[in-house]
């Protein structure tokens, strides 16, 4: 992680770590238990804090660069928080070549943030992910559960507006 | 099903792609109008009727008659089906879009295909295990359990000639009965739905309508080979089939076909969902099963092979979602019945994921030995726009693209890898002649060197080295022995990689090199893409003749590019223009093109 330290530590604190302990022990010494508990912390918590991940390792008894370097091979493990809604524009083949390439600039455009990060305001983040399974409405853009399709560079204002007013026009 | 019932029976396909298109709100709208009525009808959902390109699509059942699918069904429309389709039992002809009688114009999409994997799906309610008993599930099971010897399953299954879905085409029969011998008590079975083609939805699609023919498929699988537990390695990615494989699961072992003592024979079996965490390698075998050990996905070397060494160091199968789908069939029919299907050397059927710029996309069946050109003109409905097929790419990440001029290639294992694709799993991408094959290729690659595991150094660094080149040649930088480079690390990758996302990741490349070398050509020499894809070698114009000044794209234009004055013909600076497309997308008199 090469973000600042000091930002770290801070949303640390916010970290409830009594979530972490209450997965660890659903769990128990399973072997192989390391993914589960990984995703369910990421579930109850958004993402992986540093901390969470500490406790984890304590907790399952297992080195902590076993659980960093887990953390770090999958591409579902996030180590930084997220905004409120999670963009996830579709790469797939299909909508690779229905033109996934422009969706996610219109996105980066209107959010002003590159792909990947998270706006300002932490209310949206903008990923890429591979094939939504939903190839025949291509181009499409998953935003929480909500698959959005037929996606052009000018709809894409409206998807965010829908969510902005949903969200108490902010 | 409907012979439980004397109501007309109304079912909403309730797959990914359904609830994409709006199937959720299509079902709300349906609940409250059919209330609002006091229509006594069925309610019911149903998976993915393989039509994707008409979602939401609605079936409307009478009691005793055929099926009528109406596609499009939003919201606006449920009033109109309930009151005409419904309560009248008229037809609406202009919303059909097949029925089991043949009627509509999509009829051509269902005929030329031969559904057994698919069976059920979009026709039984994936989470009620009653509708699935009711269109005759459990009963291969039965059979297994009531007088076949674990031999005997075998030899059935290699009778049949079936051969893994997941890529390679291993004959399964063999593989099962290799695990079956090896020596060990304690062996596992793994269903492996891991699905990381980034186009391709097959597994996803039977996991999501049909879920206990999978479970059907691995409790059989258990028993041949004398394994007690098996695991489901699910994409993370997939909700809604993690959801009602739990549920199948639950109502399986309340009815006793999974659990202890399954149909009261000295038998057990259980199963367990293993979530994946996206990481494309965990596909490969090996990868897979230290993933379910809590580990990074690195793929290891083998021998030994899982049958001998798997899963927590003990004999292990592991199939892929479709091979595990085709047992129960092949056992209530016999594996002669499915071997009759097909070719010599590839036999049933393969699903198949048919997407891109094909007019009717979907999920589709066929049986092996129909043609390339026979699915996409005669189940796909051909090019979407009247545009034409410049290829199909087969295999993903692994496979490759066929150029129309192959088109009429059949469908089997080995004629497919003589072109240099490969079958693989069931991805099939319709491309026309607006897509730029050496794009599509650093499409790949730029996914396989992001995927790549890192073990090797040949795949890590040498995918990284072929990547860098494609991206020079698509902005106008090719240099003159670039296609040589490129062959010389293909060949290099291939021979120096453990596992096979390495030893197949240069066949994109290849493929698209060996038949669309002119293309390479082009961007190289001429730094032009024949396609007009490649954005640093195009340009946005506007053609004068057509456009009135109305300002719409002038005012679009994110970077300020587009100058001129009212009712004048507004005029692009390509200097400033990024080449993002907008201001094409919102002119609706068609004025700006690509040179
Ligand atoms: C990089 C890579 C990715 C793979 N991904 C998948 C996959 O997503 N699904 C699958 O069933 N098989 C996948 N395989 C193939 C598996 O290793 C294995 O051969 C297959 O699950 C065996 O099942 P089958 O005999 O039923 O085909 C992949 C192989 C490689 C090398
Ligand atoms: S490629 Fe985008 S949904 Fe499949």
């Amino acid at each position: 992680m090469t973000e600042c330290a000091c930002a770290q530590r801070l949303l640390a604190q916010d970290v409830d770590l009594t979530q972490v302990d209450k997965v660890i022990a659903a769990h128990g010494s399973d072997s192989g238990a390391l993914i589960p508990v990984l995703q369910k912390v990421q579930d109850a918590l958004g993402w992986l804090p540093k901390a969470a991940m500490d406790r984890i390792a304590a907790g399952l008894r297992v080195p902590a660069s076993n659980v960093y370097g887990v953390a770090t091979f999958y591409a579902q493990f996030r180590l930084k928080p997220v905004g409120k809604y999670i963009i996830k524009v579709c790469h797939g083949t299909a909508c690779h070549v229905a033109g996934a390439t422009k969706i996610t600039e219109a996105f980066e455009r209107e959010l002003s943030v590159k792909d990947g990060e998270t706006t300002a305001d932490r209310m949206f983040t903008l990923e890429s992910v591979a094939c939504l399974g939903c190839c025949s409405l291509a181009p499409v853009a998953m935003v929480q559960k909500e698959a959005h399709g037929r996606l052009t560079g000018d709809k894409v204002a409206k998807v965010l507006a829908e969510y902005r007013k949903a969200d108490g026009g902010k | 099903m409907a012979q439980v019932s004397q109501k007309i029976r109304i079912s909403v396909g309730l797959g990914a792609c359904g609830i994409a298109a709006g199937a959720q709100k299509t079902l709300s709208a349906l609940e409250e109008a059919i209330a609002a009525r006091a229509l006594d009808v069925d309610l019911s959902i149903t998976g993915c009727m393989g039509m994707c390109y008409r979602e939401p699509l609605v079936e409307v059942r009478a009691p005793g008659k055929p099926g009528v699918v109406y596609m499009e069904i939003l919201p606006e429309r449920v009033p109109r089906l309930l009151d005409e389709a419904v309560a009248k039992g008229q037809l609406i002809q202009e919303w059909v879009a097949t029925g089991d009688d043949g009627g509509g114009s999509e009829q051509a999409f269902l005929a030329r295909q031969k559904r057994i994997v698919l069976r059920n799906c979009g026709h039984i309610n994936p989470e009620e295990i009653d509708e699935y008993l009711a269109a005759g599930g459990y009963q291969a099971l039965r059979k297994v359990l009531s007088g076949m010897s674990r031999e005997q399953v075998i030899e059935e299954v290699k009778r049949s000639g079936l051969r893994g879905r997941g890529g390679a085409g291993f004959p399964t029969g063999q593989k099962w009965e290799f695990c079956a011998k090896a020596p060990g008590t304690e062996k596992y079975i793994i269903c492996n739905a891991d699905e990381g083609d980034p186009g391709a939805f097959m597994d996803r699609s039977v996991l999501e309508s049909d879920p206990h023919s999978v479970l059907e498929g691995m409790v059989i699988a258990g028993y041949a080979i004398g394994s007690n537990h098996g695991y489901i390695y699910c994409r993370a990615e997939y909700p809604i089939a993690i959801h009602r494989l739990n549920i199948a699961i639950a109502q399986a072992e309340k009815k006793g076909y999974l659990g202890e003592r399954i149909l009261g024979k000295d038998f057990s079996f259980h199963i367990t969902i293993k979530e994946g965490a996206g990481a494309f390698v965990c596909g490969e075998e090996t990868a897979l099963m230290a993933s379910i050990e809590g580990k990074r996905g690195m793929p290891r070397l083998r021998p030994p092979f899982p049958a001998i060494s798997g899963l927590w160091k003990k004999p292990t199968n592991i199939n892929n979602v479709e091979t595990f789908a085709n047992v129960p069939w092949i056992i209530t029919n016999g594996g002669a019945a499915y071997a009759a299907m097909g070719t010599e050397k590839s036999k049933g059927t393969k699903v198949f994921a048919l997407a891109g710029k094909v007019r009717r996309g979907g999920l589709v069946e066929v049986p092996m030995g129909m043609t390339l050109r026979q699915v996409v003109e005669e189940v796909g409905g051909g090019i979407l726009g009247g545009r034409k097929l410049k290829g199909v790419q087969m295999g993903g990440p692994s496979g490759g693209c066929i150029p129309e001029s192959l088109a009429d290639t059949p469908i089997d294992y080995d004629s497919i890898t003589k072109t240099g694709a490969i079958m693989g799993s069931g991805g099939m991408v319709v491309i026309d002649d607006s897509t730029c094959m050496v794009d599509v290729a650093r499409f790949f690659l730029d996914f396989t060197q992001k995927e790549s595991c890192g073990k090797c150094t040949f795949c890590r660094v040498g995918t990284r080295r072929m990547l860098e080149i494609l991206q020079r040649i698509t902005e106008g930088q090719g240099r003159e022995g670039d296609i040589e480079t490129l062959e010389a690390l293909a060949k290099n990758i291939k021979r120096g990689s453990l596992c096979g996302l390495g030893q197949t990741a240069p066949n994109p490349v290849l493929t698209t090199i060996r038949y669309f070398r002119d293309e390479y050509e082009a961007h190289i020499k001429e730094k032009r893409c024949p396609a007009k894809a490649c954005r640093k070698l195009i340009t946005y114009r506007v053609i004068a003749e057509k456009c009135p000044g109305c300002g719409v794209c002038l005012k679009v234009c994110p970077v300020k590019a587009i100058r001129g004055d009212k009712k004048v013909p507004h005029v692009i600076d390509p200097a400033i223009c990024t080449r993002c497309g907008l201001c094409m997308d919102k002119c609706k008199l068609k004025a700006i093109e690509i040179i």
